[in-house]
């Protein structure tokens, strides 16, 4: 059982938290010019390496707060735990979010604010980048 | 040590056995029998003590078995102890601790252990080869089932008591320590040592009752001067001092995981003949550990040869051990059969104190001069270069076979000797216990020096030293453990206050053994009687070799087909065995057939512990209503919904099931029903976003909803597909009140904060969970506002003031109350909300008001059909997470003018307009009293051969009283565009096919002219 270092109350058990999957997924407003193709990427196709993995976590039976860490999911060794909406700092794990295949998505252009068309997203121009993306 | 012996133990020494209490004599019973031995034995040495070597059978030949070790490896002596509900089966009789009356039975026997039917098997053991009943069993498929009754039977180990009820008490216990030391014996102890003096927080667990390990099995060794035994006693009293420092004996290590998370195994009572109350039987330690120390010693390696299984044929080391921990000889005429010279010091050990060792022999062509000269003195005779090749005897070993080698040791060269004797040792080096450093994904690396496997590497922070780290010598085992502790308490950030490393006087002598895997026998392979590999699952050395001419090369294949460390004992003395023999079959080295891998737990724990408290009513916690016990009171009949017990239906003088629920559902439509809803999800939602927040998680538009008026929600999961819906109020501007299905309320709570902090963390809004604060009945039926009016009301019931899908707050009968004039039924309903703790006040009022009235209480099944006659659906049972709004031909509640909601994108995709999704509709049967299968498939054309298009599946179905026959709903493919065409449901069980026509699903009051209670 891993031991995962909430950034709000510490150290606890594994068995407190829920992993919520890949972290850095932007998500593209609804009005927007992708392909369902291109929308896929975003939808359903998720990272799944062997090595270091950034991901997001809850701690479920805690804080009920969400966070980032980054994992390797062969060693299960964790190299940083960082908040939501922020980047990795440590060079691996940079490395990690830098090279991750959907940086170069279309999906994930379509996320950036300003990406949509004009006028079609009043919800998003209250979005900040907070996700650093 | 004294020669002479105890009376009731014929061979028991008098004086001696470092851990035997003699004032202190115990009667117990073996297969029904009883005998005396002392405190500080276990059942092994208390048996052996009685000279009572036979302790079992073998698992698939039946063959005789005995004690063959002194610890955790033990792979034959299994026994099952105690009786009743206490009957526990497959222990090490090596392990278990006696106490006064205790009664243990051999296993694997019938009719008795001297005298067994099943052990014809050995008579044909030709025709049981490895993987025997894959070959055999395996045609006719069908008659697996013969088969295996007789498997069962055959094979197998001890039987659980009858009696299933558990009488005993488990604990768990959670704990954080510095630095965990598994293992108490000498390097243990003074890594503990090192540890405590240096301020650390030291948790110290030994498997076995005393601390000391192999000290209290060894004469002539002292430490800083002490004999060893006062050593560890010394030491052990030391650690008890530091208040730092906590000793758990009878506890093992079982498993070591991830980030230094140890589960331990400590059996509180296990030994003691009156169980305490206040004591647990056993207690599972969950540790988290910053810094593990592993001592856990090492195993002595059996040797192979025909008939080794023999009782009578017995480690070097256990009968030392026997010896002077427990003063016990293990036999009169021994011979020690060995390939290094440990083995020797062994032999002269049990020699002097009267196991009449009358030959040593050794594989290897020039054992030591001084191992030769002692023997000498001692007169006992001397084979070098030489092997027994095989052990006669009946349910005792007799007689061995002895033959000179080559100096190899792989061939035969001289005529066969016959020596009797009454015990066989037998030494093949030592197998370092590296389990839990392989447990913790450390790596192995064969020595060749030492001829084992010594850990190498590790991944967690952990150490190994001593014995199971290949440090056979005590004074580097010391030195190892000094300098571990203090690497350990450096990586703390802690002080290294070095403690004396203490001096060692004991033999020395070269631990390298002869690297032999099977003593030459002289026959060809496969002849000349069974040399077991691993005992317990009785593998044999040519099981291993006809497994790799079969084909079976890696390891991991061998281990599977023949079983070999696939017992209860994982292999602790066949492992290394089996591993050589399959190199040596393949024609390659240890190193490259490489380990299995080990995995937890490290010796047998029992169930009861590891279920703990988490047994019977403590399982899965219950959730009840503020109302539940006027339910009971009224003999309600409860369903499951989630961890909710919610009342099903209230059967009244002997009604049926079927009959209560017409009754429950006849008065909600004719005058009124009461319904317990405070199980429904109920989420505060609160923040100058909250609107804002509302219609991005629901499909409809939520920024314009007036203050103290209602909406119905749908929300979607980002593909578009229905998660959960239910009726959400607005209470002021910036405050609303969201409820939810029963049991989606977790769900939609996780949900809407994930979106809260991970997409919109710009919205102010705030969510509580108040399920549980408000109670909830809805009363429901054209008697509805009559009946709360009757209660006692400051609300204005009327339609003006208070209209459908509007809420209002107030008093009922003086209870501070929320009402939603909302309908689950499509009957005139309020659900009035009171703070949970007014529930069952507000029923009881509720009831007794409406008595008048006919007011009929009803449950969740008269609920549903309610709901399925006006075509509501139920998320999670009209959907399954593949459904859309638009299947379910709710289309109307999906905005097309907000520019984005959870699922809007998803919605638009090409495949979403697939003309053959499944949609919801309404069925009819042909034959108005037939009611469909909840579940049944539907397909169009019944006389279609296999295999048939199905068309989709019946989600709900009941017969609804009000209209007088069966209704149900169902997803079939392009099923809005089937209205009024003919669908048939066959049956799997041979009844006819039942025919029904595709509808509407709204089967009663489709315009809802009843909401405003007009009936």
């Amino acid at each position: 059982m891993l031991q995962i270092n909430c950034p709000f109350c510490g150290p606890r058990d594994e068995s407190e938290f829920t992993c919520g999957g890949e972290a850095h997924i932007s998500r593209p407003l609804a009005e927007n010019c992708l392909s369902d193709k291109e929308f896929a990427d975003y939808l359903f196709y998720r990272h799944n390496p062997k090595g270091l993995f950034l991901e997001r976590w809850r701690h479920a039976a805690g804080c009920r707060r969400w966070f980032n860490i980054a994992r390797d999911t062969h060693s299960h060794e964790i190299i940083e735990v960082y908040a939501m909406g922020s980047k990795p700092k440590t060079a691996a794990a940079r490395k990690a979010y830098e090279q991750n295949w959907r940086r170069g998505t279309a999906a994930e252009a379509a996320a950036r604010i300003g990406a949509n068309p004009a006028g079609a997203n009043p919800a998003g121009a209250k979005q900040k980048n907070r996700s650093g993306k | 040590m004294s020669r002479k012996k105890l009376k009731a133990n014929p061979m028991r020494i008098a004086v001696g056995g470092s851990r035997i209490d003699t004032s202190q004599p115990l009667s117990f019973t073996f297969d029904g029998r009883s005998y005396t031995g002392f405190k500080g034995d276990t059942l092994a040495s208390a048996l052996l003590a009685n000279n009572v070597h036979l302790t079992g059978r073998s698992f698939k030949y039946h063959r005789p078995r005995g004690i063959m070790a002194a610890g955790a490896e033990e792979p034959n002596a299994l026994v099952s102890v105690g009786t009743g509900a206490r009957l526990e089966p497959n222990l090490k009789a090596t392990q278990v601790e006696l106490y006064d009356g205790l009664s243990a039975r051999s296993q694997n026997r019938f009719p008795s252990l001297r005298f067994d039917l099943g052990a014809v098997n050995s008579l044909f053991g030709r025709f049981f080869p490895a993987g025997f009943y894959y070959k055999t069993f395996m045609w006719p498929a069908s008659f697996w089932m013969t088969y295996e009754h007789f498997i069962r039977h055959a094979a197998g180990l001890g039987r659980v008591s009858d009696e299933h009820n558990d009488p005993d008490r488990y604990e768990r216990m959670h704990a954080h320590f510095d630095i965990v030391i598994a293992g108490g014996g000498m390097a243990g102890l003074m890594a503990a040592l090192q540890a405590g003096v240096s301020g650390q927080h030291v948790l110290l667990a030994e498997d076995m009752p005393v601390l000391g390990g192999w000290l209290n099995s060894v004469k002539d060794m002292h430490i800083d001067a002490l004999a060893a035994t006062d050593w560890a006693d010394r030491a052990a009293e030391r650690l008890q001092q530091m208040g730092n420092v906590t000793i758990l004996k009878r506890t093992t290590l079982f498993g070591y995981n991830d980030h230094n998370y140890l589960l331990l195994a400590e059996r509180v009572s296990d030994h003691m003949a009156e169980k305490p109350g206040h004591l647990p039987r056993q207690r599972l330690w969950k540790v988290r550990a910053r810094q593990v120390i592993l001592a856990t010693g090492a195993v002595e390696r059996p040797l192979t040869f025909a008939s080794n299984d023999l009782p009578g044929v017995m480690l070097a080391s256990a009968a030392q051990t026997y010896l002077h921990h427990y003063g016990v000889l293990a036999g009169q005429r021994a011979v020690l059969m060995t390939n290094n010279d440990a083995a020797w010091h062994s032999a002269f050990d049990l020699h002097e104190a009267g196991c009449g060792v009358r030959l040593i022999i050794d594989t290897r062509a020039a054992p030591a001069a001084a191992l030769l000269r002692r023997a000498e003195a001692l007169g006992i005779a001397v084979r070098a270069g030489a092997c027994v090749t095989a052990a006669h005897g009946g349910t005792r070993i007799a007689r061995i076979e002895v033959a000179s080698t080559d100096v190899d040791a792989t061939r035969v060269t001289s005529d066969t000797e016959h020596y009797d004797c009454d015990l066989l040792l037998m030494s093949g080096g030592l197998n370092p216990l590296v389990h839990l450093h392989s447990q913790a994904r450390g790596k192995l690396k064969w020595d060749e020096k030492t001829h084992c496997f010594r850990p190498s590497g590790v991944h967690e922070a952990e150490q190994s030293i001593g014995a199971c780290n290949g440090t056979f010598g005590p004074a580097s085992a010391l030195r190892e453990a000094c300098a571990a502790a203090v690497r350990a308490v450096k990586a703390n950030g802690g002080d290294a206050v070095l403690a004396e490393c203490p001096s060692v006087t004991a033999a020395s002598f070269n631990w390298s053994p002869m690297p032999v895997w099977e003593l030459p026998s002289g026959h060809p392979a496969g002849r000349g009687g069974k040399a077991f590999v691993d005992f317990q699952n009785d593998v044999t050395a040519e099981d291993i070799r006809l497994a790799v001419r079969e084909g079976y090369h890696s390891v991991e294949h061998v281990k599977r087909y023949t079983t070999t460390g696939m017992a209860t004992d994982q292999g602790k003395t066949s492992n290394i065995n089996a591993l050589a023999l399959l190199a040596e079959a393949r024609g390659t080295d240890i190193p490259s057939v490489g380990t299995t891998t080990f995995r937890l737990p490290y010796s047998p724990t029992s169930i009861g512990m590891i279920a703990g408290r988490d047994i019977g009513g403590l399982f899965d916690p219950v959730r009840t209503t503020p109302m539940d016990g006027w339910h009971r009171r009224n003999s309600a009949k409860f369903e499951h919904v989630g961890q909710w017990m919610r009342a099903w239906y209230y059967p009244k003088d002997g009604e049926s099931m079927e009959q209560a629920v017409s009754r429950e559902v006849r008065a909600a439509r004719t005058t009124a029903g009461l319904l317990d809803a405070s199980t429904l999800g109920k989420i505060d939602i609160k923040g100058p976003d909250a609107a804002e927040f509302l219609n991005r998680i629901y499909t409809n538009s939520w920024l314009r909803l007036g203050i103290g008026k209602c909406r119905y929600g749908l929300m979607c999961k980002d593909d578009g597909m229905v998660m959960d819906d239910g009726v959400t109020t607005r209470l002021a501007d910036d405050h609303f009140h969201m409820t939810t299905t029963t049991g989606g309320a977790a769900r939609v709570l996780d949900w809407l904060e994930e979106w809260l902090q991970t997409e919109w963390p710009e919205l102010q809004v705030y969510l509580t969970s108040v399920t549980e604060q408000w109670a909830v009945a809805t009363l429901s039926g054209p008697a509805a506002r009559d009946i709360l009016q009757a209660a006692g009301t400051d609300i204005d019931l009327s339609d003006e003031n208070f209209s459908f899908m509007s809420m209002k707050e107030g008093y009922v009968s003086g209870l501070p109350a929320r009402l939603f004039r909302i309908s689950f039924t499509g009957e005139l309903s309020y659900e009035i909300n009171v703070p949970a703790r007014y529930g069952q006040a507000l029923w009881t009022v509720l009831m007794n008001a409406g008595a008048p009235f006919g007011l009929t209480p009803y449950g969740t099944e008269a609920m549903h059909v309610l709901r399925a006659e006006k075509g509501f659906i139920i998320v999670g049972q009209e959907t399954d997470g593949t459904v859309t709004p638009h299947d379910l031909d709710m289309g109307w509640i999906v905005s097309d003018k907000k520019p984005d909601f959870i699922g809007k994108r998803a919605l638009a995709r090409q495949s979403m307009a697939a003309h053959d999704r499944k949609q919801l509709v309404g069925l009819l049967t042909t034959d108005p009293a037939q009611v469909i299968p909840e579940g049944a498939h539907a397909v169009l054309d019944p006389l279609q051969q296999p295999p048939v298009d199905m068309l989709g599946q019946i989600t709900s179905s009941y017969f609804s009283p009000t209209i007088g026959r069966s209704i149900a709903m169902a997803l079939l493919k392009g099923g809005r565009g089937l209205s009024g065409q003919k669908v048939y449901i066959p049956m799997l069980d041979g009844t006819d096919t039942i025919e029904a026509t595709v509808t509407s699903t709204q089967f009663y009051d489709p315009k809802g002219e009843r909401l405003n209670g007009k009936s």
